[in-house]
């Protein structure tokens, strides 16, 4: 197992260093400077290429890419924004707990209701509940994340007023946390998208565990109903959870974005939209590197954890 | 006794020679389509697709509405004589709207969806056939490009490159190519093992000759399946776009677009900037769910019924 753990650690820096260059190259196609930016529009060239030249955007890019690619793993100096005037690593630092947690309690609520809800429907397969929670599921995971949140938004904020049509404005993540009142919505819009994708998977997975043979011997030799689910369908049929959460990290990530620029909440994906609309490309590198490095290593671990808890895996 | 005017007995090809009957023989295809229509979910949706196809293309050579020239007068109006979803900030037509938009929406969908399967069957066709070294690299590149947040990306590019049609498929099927190459890859790896595939190589073919005459025609069952749901997924990327502002701008729209117009007046209560365009997306994402569902299943031998 050791050789499978060091091989996929290998082939995960491997794919991060490709995905560093590939990124960096992209937008540095698009951005090449900020000179413009902080010099103002009346700046001649001559200014734009002495600025280029003091900060160093006139060298080669792989001299850039290697210079940006140190700072970042010796200094976690993720760069600068100039329309901020911040460092990024700073940008990041208001806003990631409140980002974390958004993205982690739906992620835990998403668990919580889908691993019972994929078994159930599998258990009373084909009954009125499986196939309305299946209707349900196909309904919400062909619907853009923005759409479930507006009729969320009109039903319990604006037509019932019982909740805020706007997440939690504090700056302080302890409030938000406590303030269920805005945070119901986005976080119930988030799990319930992360709820339809899971249960497909759950529900098939479900059923496959329940057409094994272990199943038919536990049954043969007398075990009660209740504890067949308990002790050989729970375990076996959580398995792809494990996969599913690090296969999911993306849509997480995404998720984040839309439902924090609907609810106006000052997290992660809120910055993401705004620095895209005033082009402030630091940010939009850092970004983009920081989750394509949450994607691997949440994929590397969903690897490991499934490893761990599927002994069939480990000794095949 | 010789009869002269015997002729040789004729072959009743639906009749067995014991008696009974012999089904006449069916073709693979002839089976699938069986069991796609018998699906009522596929047939519904592929009703909804046809539809919003017509809709949103033959529509407006029937419904004309002015979706240029701003009439302020008549701004938010509610659904009315005259303009059967009413008119929006700019007094333009929603129904007309919702038209224009579904065009965008269906033209980058398709053609999104055509630029991810091209490159995602040329990548995979290679690496499956060819192996070795070129495998390896070209699956390292699709984990790479696995990994890149999609939506980040893809927003990157469009606000720098995008704000057409073709731009935004580009950019879409750009990032798109990796699940259809793994998939393609997967099914060239068992199919070249197969006869004929020895066959045509012993008469000759090179390698592009089997991938285009072959390999790819017999794959042709995930690729359609990988399809749908990639127009599917496209037609959602789009809306994700649109919504935060990055898609197609005047004269253009698309139903993102329209839906983040709305939302600004949710609180004035005027549903009919949001709902209708809402329900057509969700309506045509869900026909396309429906069909690769049916497609997939009417596709694999194993769920078949004999």
């Amino acid at each position: 197992m050791t050789a499978y753990l060091l091989r996929r650690i290998g082939t995960s820096i491997i794919v991060l260093i490709g995905i560093s260059i590939f990124i960096f190259l992209l937008l540095h196609e698009i951005y090449p400077s900020p000179a413009r930016d902080v010099l103002g529009l009346r700046a001649n060239n001559a200014q734009v290429a002495a600025w280029n030249k003091q900060y160093g955007f006139d060298d080669p890019v792989i001299v850039q890419y290697l210079r940006y690619m140190k700072g970042l793993l010796l200094h976690g100096n993720l760069g600068y924004s100039y329309s901020e005037n911040q460092t990024v690593a700073s940008l990041f630092a208001e806003r990631v707990a409140r980002s974390a947690y958004l993205s982690f309690m739906s992620l835990f609520l998403a668990i919580l209701i889908a691993l019972p809800l994929g078994i159930f429907q599998a258990v009373k397969r084909n009954s009125l509940g499986d196939n309305v929670a299946t209707s349900l599921a196909f309904i919400l995971y062909s619907m853009p994340v923005f759409f479930l949140g507006i009729i969320l938004i009109q039903v319990f904020a604006i037509s019932f007023p019982i909740f805020n049509f706007e997440a939690s404005q504090s700056t302080d993540v302890w409030t938000v946390i406590g303030d269920w009142h805005s945070m119901f919505l986005p976080i119930l819009t988030l799990t319930l998208l992360t709820v339809a994708n899971f249960s497909r998977y759950m529900r098939s997975s479900s059923i496959d565990v329940l057409a094994q043979d272990y199943i038919k011997v536990a049954r043969a030799k007398g075990l009660p109903e209740r504890l067949v689910r308990s002790r050989h369908l729970v375990r076996n049929a959580s398995l792809p959870m494990i996969t599913l959460i690090g296969l999911f990290l993306p849509a997480l990530l995404a998720g984040n974005l839309i439902i924090e620029t609907l609810f106006n909440y000052q997290g992660l994906g809120l910055l993401f939209y705004e620095s895209l609309s005033k082009a402030d490309y630091p940010v939009l590198l850092a970004y983009t590197l920081i989750g394509a490095v949450f994607v691997v290593v949440g994929n590397l671990v969903a690897d490991f954890a499934l490893t761990v808890a599927d002994p069939r895996i480990r000794l095949a | 006794m010789a009869h002269g005017s015997a002729s040789p007995p004729s072959l009743d090809l639906t009749r067995a020679p014991e008696g009974g009957e012999v089904l006449t023989i069916q073709s693979g295809w002839r089976l699938a389509v069986r069991e796609f229509a018998s699906n009522r979910l596929a047939v519904v949706g592929v009703g909804i697709l046809v539809f919003f196809v017509v809709f949103c293309f033959l529509g407006p050579l029937v419904y004309h509405s002015n979706l240029l020239q701003t009439d302020l007068i008549n701004a938010h109006d509610p659904p009315g004589a005259g303009h059967p979803l009413g008119t929006d900030e700019n007094g333009f037509d929603v129904l007309g709207e919702l038209m224009k938009g579904g065009q965008a929406a269906l033209e980058i969908g398709f053609f999104a969806a055509f630029v991810a399967i091209t490159i995602g069957a040329l990548v995979g066709a290679v690496a499956g056939l060819v192996g070795g070294i070129v495998d390896s690299t070209l699956m390292r590149i699709v984990d790479i490009f696995l990994s890149i947040p999609f939506l980040f990306i893809v927003l990157i590019l469009a606000v720098r490159y995008g704000a057409s049609v073709l731009s935004l498929s580009l950019v879409i099927g750009g990032f798109s190519w990796q699940v259809p190459a793994r998939l393609i890859r997967g099914e060239v790896l068992t199919i070249r093992e197969r006869d004929f595939v020895a066959a045509a190589r012993t008469a000759g073919s090179g390698n592009g000759r089997l991938i285009g005459r072959h390999l790819l025609p017999n794959a042709f069952g995930v690729i359609i399946v990988n399809v749908t749901f990639q127009v599917a997924d496209a037609i959602l990327a789009v809306s994700y776009v649109g919504f935060l502002g990055f898609g197609l701008h005047y004269p253009n729209l698309d139903w993102g677009d329209m839906i983040s117009d709305g939302v600004g007046y949710m609180q004035d209560g005027y549903w009919w900037l949001i709902y209708p365009v809402g329900v057509c997306i969700v309506l045509t994402v869900m026909s396309l769910n429906f069909i690769g569902d049916a497609l997939r299943d009417s596709l694999d031998v194993r769920l078949r019924r004999r």
